[in-house]
């Protein structure tokens, strides 16, 4: 394997093209045990982390530009950061040990395409959004539209993820993200659920935002959840109507970590918590996320 | 295999040494640099025992791409005693036996150290969450943490750096 450390997206872009079997990394945390476990060696590294901007974390008058290979300590160390987006932040520092976090990155997390990626429940509530490098400049897209599938995005060879764009969120708004895992540390989510949960002037839900991860082939959001809380009181009822909602949104597989039916019920409790927890935090009250 | 000149700084001193583009820096820093003290255990980024500090965070060497370290600053076991004395992490794991085979222990003291460096007064949960990324299969982990907030109760008390 060659290695390149470019500077510029442009010459990373440049990199990329330059060789059939190049790949891009951030962290390595995913990459490095893919090819110890028997994984295809690229034949070309294309390190972007000497690139500013794709470690660069900017605070916008009405959003933030997170470069996609900042290590996601730095977003969990950032107050205000975790003060405006406390969900995302938590669901970013779930993301293994101290040693991992100072690597991992939102980019490599999304890109790696794991069903039980911790940070893009968190990232699909607050509507972020993936600026993607491509051979003519940049486009941008929903973070949702990025991957496809276990293991596999909708980038084209050659294409690697900038940096995210995540607006500020409106007044009265809360985010969480929660998630099941059998031990307190160091494992991946069996199920994980994010909501975003925005408060009328009485105290109802002006807009509600749900999404699961671990419990279909990409993370997803949950329609009908949403609907159940739009307008109306967060109550045991409306909850109620979240977690079936949630279960039923559920696709997912049988494995050491769990089984279909335990993924569907404990999707639906998760779901129920995390919207309660955003739905504090929106309302002002403040909760210690009690999953890390 | 390429291979790629890196120039960084472990310990303190300014290194020059030629590694395997692709290799790690686990690898390079034992068998290009001669520093045995950083061990591997997994290779994969699980248990830790690789831990060293770049740039003043604590990592696993096995997860990092030699040429990466170029222009950082790496420390490993090896430059974490005074020249005349252990640090007090160290002086603290001898005390309360806090290793039995040792190969965990260099990771373990990285990653206390980094974890005193930014926090002096660690409660016990949080010294448990620091340190939930390195593994001990022999002692066990209470003698390890009981050691750790030894080490920081007794340089807060010294006024000592970390």
């Amino acid at each position: 394997m060659d290695y390149v450390a470019p500077t510029t997206v442009e010459d990373a872009v440049g990199a990329l093209a330059s060789s059939p079997d190049s790949r891009v990394f951030a962290g390595a945390t995913d990459l490095i045990p893919q090819i110890r476990s028997g994984r295809p060696e690229p034949g070309l590294l294309v390190d972007l982390k000497r690139i500013d901007r794709l470690t660069a974390v900017t605070e916008n008058d009405a959003s933030w530009t997170i470069g996609a290979a900042t290590p996601t300590s730095r977003l969990t160390e950032d107050p205000a950061f975790s003060g405006q987006f406390p969900g995302l932040s938590e669901a970013a520092g779930l993301i293994g040990s101290d040693q991992i976090q100072n690597r991992s990155s939102l980019g490599g997390n999304l890109c790696n395409a794991s069903p039980a990626a911790d940070s893009v429940p968190a990232m699909l509530v607050n509507d972020t959004r993936a600026v993607i490098a491509t051979a003519d400049g940049t486009r941008t897209i929903p973070v949702g539209d990025v991957t496809t599938g276990p293991g596999s995005t909708s980038l084209s060879t050659g294409e690697f993820i900038v940096e995210f764009e995540v607006d500020k969120p409106p007044a009265d708004t809360g985010d969480a993200y929660i998630r099941m895992i059998p031990r307190t540390e160091m494992d991946i989510a069996v199920v994980g659920a994010g909501a975003r949960i925005t408060l009328d002037a009485d105290g109802n839900c002006a807009e509600a935002r749900v999404a699961l991860g671990a419990v279909a082939p990409t993370a997803r959001r949950v329609a009908d959840a949403e609907a159940a809380l739009t307008g109306q009181p967060i109550n045991d009822d409306t909850l109620a109507a979240v977690a079936a909602a949630a279960s039923d949104a559920c696709d997912p597989i049988d494995d050491k970590r769990g089984t279909i039916a335990y993924r569907k019920q404990v999707a639906g409790v998760l779901a129920k918590r995390a919207v309660r927890l955003a739905a504090d935090r929106a309302a002002g009250i403040t909760t210690a996320n009690g999953a890390h | 295999m390429s291979r790629t000149h890196v120039s960084c700084n472990i310990n303190g001193d300014d290194v020059d040494f030629l590694s395997e583009s692709g290799g790690s820096l686990l690898n390079a820093l034992r068998d290009d640099v001669g520093l045995m003290g950083v061990k591997e255990g997994c290779g994969t980024g699980d248990c830790g025992a690789c831990s060293v500090l770049m740039d003043d965070r604590v990592t696993c060497a096995c997860l990092i791409f030699a040429p990466e370290a170029e222009g950082r600053s790496i420390v490993t076991i090896e430059g974490l005693a005074g020249a005349d004395e252990l640090h007090p992490l160290q002086q603290c794991f001898l005390e309360g036996a806090a290793l039995q085979c040792g190969v965990c222990t260099p990771g373990f003291l990285m990653a206390a150290k980094a974890l005193l460096d930014n926090n002096p007064n660690p409660t016990e949960t949080e010294v448990r969450y620091a340190l939930a990324g390195n593994l001990c299969r022999c002692t066990g982990y209470d003698k390890i943490i009981r050691s750790v907030l030894d080490a920081a109760e007794g340089m807060r008390q010294n006024g000592a750096q970390a």
